[in-house]
């Protein structure tokens, strides 16, 4: 009973760290750099990615013995396109400054190569569950991911972090960081570096995440194959 | 006369200016993915630009003749995905039929091509934007042409740097997306051409 809860919990878990689907895999990569240049932006990303993705693995999950083996793409896709047409009207009708903001990047989530990814490789071969944690899993580390990423652009390129203004049932209101402006509108600081919001701020912070990863990661095969050298050592 | 500068501005801008890749971020991961060698990040642009094209060509008439009437516009994302996995296998097949050898050297990306977020991404922000036939086409043909141009120049450029001796955890797609941001940079540059 313990083993299988245990299973269960490393399912939720390892789309998080282990095997975060955007710095890990590196997939899904247009969105994450399109984004971005807000936090709520990227939030709102994320969740509607996560919502697309928990339904379509459910439903593919549910579907797996039905559809036959030469057509799971064609099929996959179109129920993606579904929830993805869903997702759209339901954010249209209701968050529209954030329907506006992502503008074409919903409806691009259907070419998201996570959702098909995830469809193929666990959704078609395991049970509903297990494919509702891994959606849940990957949804929240691909949301982290862009929320990371976002809070880098955010505060270097306008040096302030303002809430409010896309999701617009949250009151609004500004922290500053880097850039100050007082009650009568003059600027009495700013150090914020607006390259980062622009384009090639997302390629800057994204390849530098991505470098900070691989040193981290090579760090630690190093220090295993030392550990491993003196184990060797002492066992002779 | 006016059509035609109006077209050709509208190409120029959607080519350069406002670039697929380094701006709207459509088609980032065959741009990373494929542009390790320079020959096959040329057949793969060329295979976009055709996929491109082609798509933008036959789902413009289906949204407008077809969709809007009916009124069951919002079907749209369905129908084109659906559309632009048809033509790329279709277009596999025909390739395969008549030219053996290019289908050899593009085999691989073809199949790619329906997962590249450029084609949907391009028919999509088309029907939109209600743009009118000549200027959807003239928004394919430049965001294509943008594509090839700017895939075969990062090419280039990682060729190089792929037999340098950079820094160890730069190695790889590190370095890759800080070119692709030296790119934007300079594309940046381009924005107050028209």
């Amino acid at each position: 009973m313990e083993r299988i809860k245990n299973k269960k919990l490393q399912n939720l878990f390892k789309g998080i760290i282990k095997e975060n689907p955007l710095f890990v895999s590196v997939l899904g990569t247009c969105p994450a750099l399109a984004t971005t240049t807000s936090i709520e932006g990227a939030i709102g990303m994320g969740v509607l990615f996560s919502i697309v993705l928990i339904c379509s693995n459910i439903l593919i999950s549910l579907l797996r013995k039905l559809i036959s083996e030469e057509i799971t793409t064609p099929a996959y896709i179109v129920v993606i396109a579904a929830f993805v047409t869903i997702v759209k009207l339901f954010s249209n009708a209701f968050l529209f400054e954030l329907y506006s903001t992502l503008g074409v990047f919903i409806s691009l989530i259907v070419v998201n190569c996570i959702v098909l990814g995830r469809a193929e490789a666990y959704a078609s071969k395991n049970n509903v569950l297990d494919s509702l944690l891994d959606a849940i899993g990957m949804g929240i580390g691909y949301t982290l991911a862009l929320l990371s990423i976002s809070c880098i652009r955010e505060i270097l390129g306008s040096g302030m972090i303002s809430f409010g203004k896309i999701l617009t049932f949250i009151p609004r209101f500004d922290i500053p960081i880097l850039k100050y402006v007082n009650s009568v509108g003059e600027v009495v600081y700013d150090y914020s570096i607006p390259l980062f919001v622009q384009p090639s701020g997302a390629f800057i912070v994204f390849g530098a995440i991505l470098a900070i990863i691989s040193a981290i990661t090579s760090f630690k095969n190093s220090r295993k194959k030392i550990k491993e050298k003196i184990m060797l050592k002492e066992a002779k | 006369m006016d059509i035609f500068v109006s077209f050709l501005l509208a190409i120029i801008s959607s080519m350069l200016i406002d670039n697929v890749v380094l701006s709207r971020f459509y088609g980032i991961c065959p741009f990373l993915g494929v542009s390790k060698k320079v020959n096959s990040a040329f057949g793969m642009g060329l295979a976009v630009v055709f996929v491109i094209v082609l798509s933008t060509v036959i789902c413009w008439p289906i949204y407008t003749y077809i969709l809007v009437p009916a009124n069951v516009a919002f079907l749209d994302t369905i129908t084109y995905i659906l559309v632009i996995a048809c033509l790329v296998q279709v277009v596999g097949l025909f390739i395969k039929k008549y030219s053996p050898s290019l289908y050899k050297s593009l085999g691989v990306y073809l199949p790619l091509i329906t997962t590249n977020c450029a084609v949907l991404g391009v028919v999509q922000s088309n029907s939109d934007l209600q743009l009118d036939f000549l200027m959807s086409l003239a928004n394919a043909l430049g965001t294509s042409v943008g594509f090839l141009i700017v895939i075969v120049i990062f090419s280039c450029i990682r060729s190089r740097f792929e037999s340098s001796n950079g820094p160890k955890a730069f190695k790889g797609l590190p370095i890759a997306l800080m070119t692709a941001a030296l790119m934007a940079i300079a594309f940046m540059g381009l924005k107050g051409m028209i």
